[in-house]
C-alpha cells in the first residue's frame, strides 16, 4: 500500500511567481500532518493543485494512489478539501447543503451521517437555517462537514480554526482527533502554532514554494529550539564571566540562557551561587514550535 | 451519475427558489410587451395569410422569453458562484466536465421552457394558436434552450465580474434577440437587413418554433433546424473543451 499522498517534483509558476518550486512529499495513511510556512509559501497552492483546482505545470500529484490529473474521479472521492476561504452559497439551508455535496459525490441516503457530523460540529440547531443567517464561525464548521459527507480517507483542512473562537476551536479539534484516530489521514494548514504543535506527528515547512523544513513535531522541536533558563539577578549582582557567554538573551535584569539539556540548569545554577550572585526570578521555558517556525526561516 | 442529477436539480432548485425574478417576472415582461405591440399594431399588420398580428407575436415572444431566460439560468449561477467562490463545491467533487455541462444546459432549458410555456399558457385564450406541427415546437424550444444554455455556460465562465456579464447580455444575447423577428416578419425588412438577419442564428430558432403553430415560417423548417443544430453541435463542442481545459475554472 503506497502513501495516501504522494507528492513528485510539482512546480507551478503564476506570472513572475514561483508559486511550487519541486515540491515532493510523502503522508503516510492515518497521519497528523502539518503544512506550515508565511502566507506566499505555496501551502494554498500545493493543497489546491492536490484537490485538482490548480494544474501543475510538472511533477505529479496522487491520493491514496489515485492520480489526481489521468485518475481525477477517484482521487476526488478520496479526498475531502476544507477551503480556506469562508465560501457559501446563499440558496440553501445548512441540512440542503450538506444533501447537495454528498449528492455530488454519489451519495443518496447521507442523512445518518449528515446528522453525526452535524451534531459533533455543533450544529445541529442550525441544521434548517439559510446559509446567510449564520456567524462566521458557524459558516466555518459547515465547510468541515461538506469536507466530510463522503468520508473522505484523507482530510485537508486549509486554515480551518481562522475566526473561530476558542470553545469550537477546541470542539473541532476533538472531532478532527476522533476522525484521525479512526483511521483518516489529516493534511493542516495553520498559523496558529500551538495548534500544529499538539496535533502534528510530522510537519513540512514550506518557503517561497520549497520546503525546508521536513521532520516529526518532536525531532524539529529537538533540533531548533530547547529549553530556555530566564534569570532574574538581585540588584547589583554580577553575573560570572563564564557564564556571559552562554547568554542568549538580556533585557534589563532578566538574562535568557539556551540550554542543549535540563541538566545544564543545575551548571549555571552551581557557578551563580559559588560566585554569590543572589536569584530574584527564575523561569524554564519548553521548547516551542514558534521558536523552530522563526529559526527555520531565518536560516533559508 | 447521481453527481450530474444533484448538479441539475441543485440548478433547477436555485431558480425556482427565487422564482418571483426567475420566472414570474420575465412571463410579466413578456405579456406586457404582448398588450403594448398587440395594441399598436394589431389594425395596422398581417405578416401571414389568416394569422392576426398578435396571434404571431405570441409563438415569438414565448421563444424570446425561453431564450433570454435559458442564458440568464446558466451565466448568472455561474458568476455568482465565480464571484462569491462557492464554485468550489462544484470543482471538487468527481463530476467529470461532461456532467458538469449538461447539468448546466439542462437546468436553463428547464427555465427556459418554464417561463415560454407560462407565456404560452398566459396568452393562448386571446389569440387563435393552431399548433400545426408540435414536434417542431418541442425540438426547437429544446435546442433553443440547449444554445442558449451553453452561451450562458461559456460567458458564466469568461466573465470575471458581473458588469462583463451584463455587457454580453446587453450587447450580444439582447440585440440577437429583438432583432430576430420576434415582432416582424423578415420580408417586411429592405433586402440589405433581410440578409443581415440570415447571419441572426436566434432567427432560425424563433422562425421554426413558429413554424410549429402556424405551418408557415420565413424560411423552411429544415433550413432553420439545420442551423439550429449545427450550432448547438459547434456551441456543445467549444464549452466542452473550454471545461476540459479548466479555462478559468482550474487555474
Amino acid at each position: 500500500m503506497g502513501p495516501a499522498i504522494r507528492i513528485e517534483g510539482v512546480t507551478k509558476r503564476f506570472g513572475s511567481v514561483q508559486a511550487l518550486d519541486g515540491i515532493d512529499l510523502d503522508v503516510s495513511e492515518g497521519e497528523f500532518f502539518g503544512l506550515l510556512g508565511p502566507n506566499g509559501a505555496g501551502k494554498t497552492t500545493l493543497i489546491s493543485a492536490l484537490a485538482g483546482l490548480v494544474r501543475p505545470d510538472a511533477g505529479r500529484l496522487a491520493v491514496m494512489g489515485h492520480d489526481v490529473v489521468s485518475d481525477y474521479r477517484a482521487a476526488r472521492r478520496q479526498l475531502g478539501v476544507v477551503p480556506q476561504e469562508l465560501v457559501f452559497d446563499p440558496f440553501f439551508t445548512v441540512r440542503e447543503t450538506l444533501r447537495i455535496q454528498s449528492g455530488y459525490f454519489g451519495i443518496r441516503d447521507n442523512g445518518a451521517w449528515i446528522d453525526e457530523i452535524l451534531a459533533n460540529l455543533d450544529l445541529t440547531a442550525k441544521a434548517d437555517t439559510n446559509m446567510r443567517q449564520l456567524s462566521g464561525g458557524m459558516k466555518r464548521r459547515v465547510l468541515v462537514a461538506q469536507a466530510l459527507v463522503h468520508r473522505p480517507p484523507v482530510i485537508v483542512l486549509d486554515e480551518p480554526t481562522a475566526g473561530v473562537d476558542v470553545e469550537l476551536r477546541q470542539g473541532l479539534w476533538a472531532f478532527i482527533r476522533r476522525l484521525n484516530r479512526d483511521g483518516h489521514t489529516i493534511v493542516l494548514t495553520t498559523h496558529y502554532l500551538e495548534e500544529a504543535e499538539s496535533l502534528c506527528g510530522r510537519i513540512a515547512m514550506l518557503k517561497q514554494g520549497r520546503i525546508v523544513a521536513l521532520d516529526t513535531t518532536a525531532n524539529l522541536l529537538r533540533r531548533f529550539s530547547g529549553h530556555t533558563l530566564r534569570l532574574r539577578l538581585a540588584d547589583g549582582a554580577a553575573l560570572p564571566e563564564p557564564l556571559k557567554a552562554r547568554v542568549v538573551g538580556d533585557s534589563g535584569n532578566a538574562l535568557a540562557f539556551s540550554l542543549e539539556r535540563c541538566e545544564e540548569i543545575e551548571d549555571i545554577l552551581h557557578a551563580l551561587r559559588g560566585s554569590g550572585c543572589r536569584i530574584d526570578d527564575i523561569e524554564v521555558g519548553k521548547p516551542d514550535l514558534e521558536e523552530v517556525f522563526v529559526r527555520v526561516m531565518n536560516r533559508t | 451519475m447521481d453527481g450530474f442529477l444533484t448538479l441539475l436539480y441543485k440548478e433547477v432548485l436555485r431558480f425556482w427558489k427565487v422564482s418571483f425574478q426567475t420566472v414570474a417576472a420575465p412571463i410579466l415582461t413578456a405579456l406586457l410587451f404582448l398588450l403594448i405591440f398587440s395594441h399598436v399594431l394589431e389594425k395596422h399588420v398581417r405578416v401571414y395569410e389568416n394569422v392576426s398580428y398578435t396571434s404571431f407575436l405570441v409563438p415569438g415572444l414565448g421563444m424570446m422569453s425561453l431564450l433570454q431566460n435559458a442564458f440568464a439560468n446558466s451565466s448568472s449561477s455561474l458568476i455568482q458562484s465565480k464571484v462569491t467562490g462557492n464554485i468550489i463545491f462544484m470543482l471538487l467533487p468527481p463530476i467529470s466536465y461532461a456532467q458538469f455541462f449538461a447539468a448546466f444546459v439542462l437546468a436553463a432549458i428547464a427555465r427556459g421552457i418554464v417561463v415560454g410555456l407560462g407565456v404560452l399558457l398566459a396568452t393562448v385564450w386571446l389569440v387563435d394558436l393552431s399548433w400545426q406541427a408540435p414536434l417542431w415546437i418541442l425540438v426547437f424550444a429544446l435546442l433553443g434552450g440547449a444554445i442558449m444554455g451553453a452561451l450562458g455556460v461559456i460567458a458564466g465562465i469568461w466573465a470575471d465580474k458581473f458588469d462583463q456579464l451584463a455587457a454580453f447580455q446587453n450587447f450580444i444575447i439582447m440585440p440577437l434577440t429583438f432583432l430576430s423577428g420576434v415582432f416582424y416578419s423578415i420580408h417586411s425588412l429592405p433586402p440589405f437587413w433581410q440578409q443581415v438577419s440570415h447571419f441572426n442564428p436566434i432567427f432560425y430558432m424563433i422562425d421554426g418554433f413558429r413554424y410549429g403553430f402556424f405551418g408557415v415560417s420565413d424560411v423552411s423548417p429544415l433550413t432553420s433546424l439545420a442551423v439550429v443544430a449545427g450550432c448547438f453541435v459547434a456551441l456543445t463542442a467549444f464549452t466542452l473543451w473550454l471545461l476540459r481545459i479548466g479555462y478559468k475554472l482550474r487555474a
